[in-house]
């Protein structure tokens, strides 16, 4: 590589500097609000743009540094942290990590053993400061900023008498009064103002009263006390738990190991949904393909005879349906198979005056989604096929037919065979592609109809992913984030068998016959 | 004569051996495109209810359009728009970002090569919307402090999408870059250009088919990406087409399938519009993409 010139190499370091400066201020800021995983990703990105730029050696990392930061940021990074939820209890209820939960919980009071209370009066200046004048029962007067009690002397040259009560006359502050005492709530709720180891707490529009903290807790032992019943709670299961078994809310994240895993093949309920959404998914996969391949390969032979008129124009129609866009298909779909008014019902309720439940019976509904996928993955098979069959030498047929092979003969023995070393692996990802289809299920069907008794939200016509998005974001009694997560592993891990399946698969047919 | 005749009878004998064959592609085709057929059917239909479209309308009308670009609640304009603008960035941005790294790939020999391959590899088979819940959490946590990029922004949704289109275009790109010949940058460098020149200037223009077919494939796909979209997009102004398309059907769908219908014409027309003339690139794309050298 040539040497720089030094105007050249000045500019960079400068650019470098600014940027650099301008990360380590960013990095502060997030390090200060206790954001790790951000700012663990930001010092990555900053130190590989500072070896890109500066290592002669990482040259090549200037082309693959932007395109790694997304990748990374937004695949890989996600990847990780799902995989780390799926070994915790993120669900609702435990969305809080345990230091937000404890700092919660740090700002509950109960009612200190013998109460006193104590009546105010609130003062404002016009900067919006607050002023709190409190009687106590013996006739006391404290003054308070909000953070501590001041106690005033009897004699105190503040005091005046207003409306016929003692009142204060502190520069610049206005006594609030009336319906203004109502806007000041919020306010004076979220006070707690200490004095001799206790806090005085808003207890009525009118009055504060002595209160204690309601827990403490200890960090060495991770134990929070209830001081009010003296009752300890520890952690279990992401949720402060006494030992008689009741819990605090809110619960906190909490690591649980293969739980999630556990429990989708242990869990009776959850198990069975699995079991079926999974069958399901299968069978949906391996229908669509089968049906579309089959009517692609019929069409490419069709289509495959360099004498037919019109062949271009054919072939172009017939790739209709693949160009569209597949949400716009699917709710067009979704309107044939309406069941009142689409257009298949009103035909067949003319002719034969029968009404298909098409999308509200799961038996019609699978099969209507088979159909509705069949249209719209038939013309891609035909494509490929195509190819593939163009690729065929003339001499084997020749051979073949000379050998006495019939049409349907040469068929099974040459044409597929030959076809599938090339369209093997490229079905194994139209499977893969379907077994993942969440666009179309979610769009026509969304999972519905609905199954009795299913113990997460699994409809009938559920695949994996759908089921598993639903979970995460669509559950009845709350969404289980972990339990997702962990679903989702596992259909990494078959997509990944599938795609291994794939490739061993063309390698073995391209043994046998290439 | 006699001559003319035979010919005659030749021909229509073809002809009616061609007949039933010609008959079943026709039958075909109607399968093909009869939904096609029915939803425009449906777009210039006087009526906008399911139940009472004709597939031959009694006459044509063009209102359920109109209604699409005027009903506040349901700014379609707008949606096409940000549709348009999300697919054509994350386009734009896959294309050099991937130009970007498969040149290094296919150029570069750096320790950790075929080790990333691998990984790209692997890691372009998890599909990204399984890792939804991670995205949705990390993008929340972004907007946090970086609002422009967080959860219901169009630039946290394109850097989703690129981020999901690096593995697959990158292996796309790469094996491109593999079919032409290292002499013509070499040349280029004696000539006095620093690399980075002779990617911009000798490479980038001689690998444009590629870029076309990487263009293309990440338009298509972020326009008709759906999961995604539906989970980051809140606001009604900011929806992609995909997401205001499922909410405009979510309700009462039955009544207001005329202007629906309409929506899917304007929404599928848009994308042929671009898909069409660049189509011929990706089946020369692919395939030369896939030979190697």
């Amino acid at each position: 590589m040539r040497s720089q010139s030094p105007l050249h190499l000045s500019v960079k370091i400068i650019l470098l500097g600014v940027l650099d400066a301008a990360v380590v201020w960013a990095g502060v800021g997030l390090a200060t609000q206790a954001a790790y995983a951000l700012l663990s990703l930001l010092l990555l990105g900053a130190t590989g743009l500072n070896i890109a730029i500066l290592s002669r050696r990482a040259y090549p990392l200037r082309y693959l540094l932007p395109g790694l930061v997304f990748l990374v940021g937004m695949v890989v990074y996600p990847i990780l942290y799902n995989i780390y939820i799926s070994f915790t209890n993120l669900q609702t209820g435990n969305l809080l990590q345990k230091s937000q939960v404890v700092q919660l919980l740090d700002g509950r009071y109960a009612p200190a053993p013998d109460e006193t209370t104590y009546t105010y009066q609130a003062y404002l200046n016009d900067k919006n400061d607050l002023l709190l004048l409190l009687t106590d029962e013996q006739g006391n007067h404290f003054l308070s900023r909000g953070e501590s009690l001041e106690a005033l002397a009897p004699d105190d040259p503040r005091f005046v008498t207003q409306d016929g009560s003692v009142g204060l006359d502190v520069a610049g502050y206005q006594p609030v009064t009336g319906a203004g005492i109502y806007q000041l709530l919020p306010r004076l709720e979220a006070l707690a103002i200490p004095t001799d180891g206790l806090y005085l707490r808003l207890s009525g529009v009118r009055q504060f009263r002595t209160a204690i903290k309601q827990y403490r807790y200890d960090p060495k032992a991770d134990r929070l006390v209830d001081l009010e019943t003296g009752v300890s709670y520890t952690p279990v299961d992401g949720r402060f738990t006494s030992a008689d078994g009741k819990a605090i809310e809110p619960g906190f994240q909490t690591w649980v190991g293969l739980r999630n895993f556990v429990t989708i093949f242990s869990s009776a309920a959850i198990g069975k949904d699995f079991l079926r959404v999974f069958l399901w998914t299968v069978v949906w996969a391996t229908l669509s393909v089968f049906f579309s391949f089959s009517l692609g390969l019929s069409f490419a032979l069709l289509l495959n005879d360099r004498t037919l008129r019109l062949r271009l124009v054919y072939r172009t129609l017939l790739l209709v349906p693949y160009v569209m866009p597949v949400f716009i298909s699917a709710f067009v779909w979704r309107g044939m198979f309406n069941e009142n008014f689409g257009i298949f019902n009103r035909i067949l309720g003319d002719l034969f005056n029968v009404q298909v439940p098409w999308l509200t019976n799961a038996m019609w509904a699978r099969a209507s989604l088979i159909i509705i996928n069949v249209w719209l993955t038939f013309p891609y098979m035909m494509l490929i096929s195509l190819g593939a069959l163009q690729s065929i030498p003339d001499q084997l047929y020749e051979a073949a037919r000379v050998d006495g092979a019939g049409a349907w003969r040469r068929f099974w023995t040459v044409t597929l065979p030959l076809l599938m070393i090339s369209l093997a692996p490229l079905l194994i990802g139209a499977f893969a592609f379907a077994f993942n289809n969440f666009t179309l299920i979610y769009l026509v069907t969304a999972g519905r109809p609905a199954v009795l008794g299913a113990a997460t939200p699994a409809g009938a016509t559920d695949i994996l992913i759908s089921w598993t998005y639903r979970i995460s974001f669509q559950g009845g009694s709350g969404n289980n984030y972990g339990l997702a997560s962990a679903i989702s592993i596992l259909i990494f891990f078959m997509i990944a068998t599938i795609s291994a399946i794939g490739f061993r698969m063309s390698r073995h047919l391209e043994e046998v016959y290439g | 004569m006699a001559q003319r005749k035979t010919a005659l009878r030749r021909w229509g004998r073809m002809v009616l051996r061609r007949f039933p064959k010609h008959l079943l592609i026709w039958i075909i085709i109607a399968y093909a495109l009869f939904p096609v057929l029915w939803i425009f059917s449906a777009s210039v239909n006087p009526t906008s209810s399911l139940s009472q479209q004709k597939l031959i309308p009694d006459h044509i009308t063009w209102d359920h359009y109109r209604t699409l670009f005027t009903d506040p609640n349901y700014p379609f304009a707008t949606w096409l728009l940000n549709t348009l603008k999300i697919s054509g960035i994350t386009a734009i941005g896959t294309v050099v970002l991937c130009a970007l790294s498969g040149y290094a790939f296919s150029r570069f020999r750096f320790t950790g090569r075929r080790l990333s391959l691998l990984s790209l590899l692997l890691i372009q088979m998890f599909p990204q919307m399984l890792a939804i819940v991670a995205i949705f959490f990390i993008l929340r946590m972004i907007g946090d402090y970086a609002p422009a990029l967080g959860i219901n922004t169009h630039l946290g949704l394109i850097m989703v999408y690129l981020g999901g289109a690096m593995g697959f275009n990158t292996y796309l790109m790469k094996g491109y870059f593999d079919t032409v010949p290292r002499s013509l940058e070499e040349s280029a460098m004696v000539d006095g250009a620093t690399p980075f020149q002779a990617f911009l200037r000798i490479m980038i223009p001689l690998v444009r088919p590629i870029l076309a077919v990487i263009f293309i494939i990440q338009f298509i796909t972020s326009y008709s990406e759906f999961i995604l979209a539906s989970v980051l997009l809140r606001g009604s102004d900011q929806l992609t087409l995909s997401v205001g398309l499922r909410f405009f059907t979510e309700q009462a769908f039955e009544r207001r399938w005329g202007p629906f219908a309409a929506g899917a014409i304007i929404g599928g027309a848009s994308f042929l519009l671009i898909f069409l003339p660049l189509q011929r690139f990706i089946v020369s794309g692919l395939t030369q993409g896939s030979v190697k050298e």
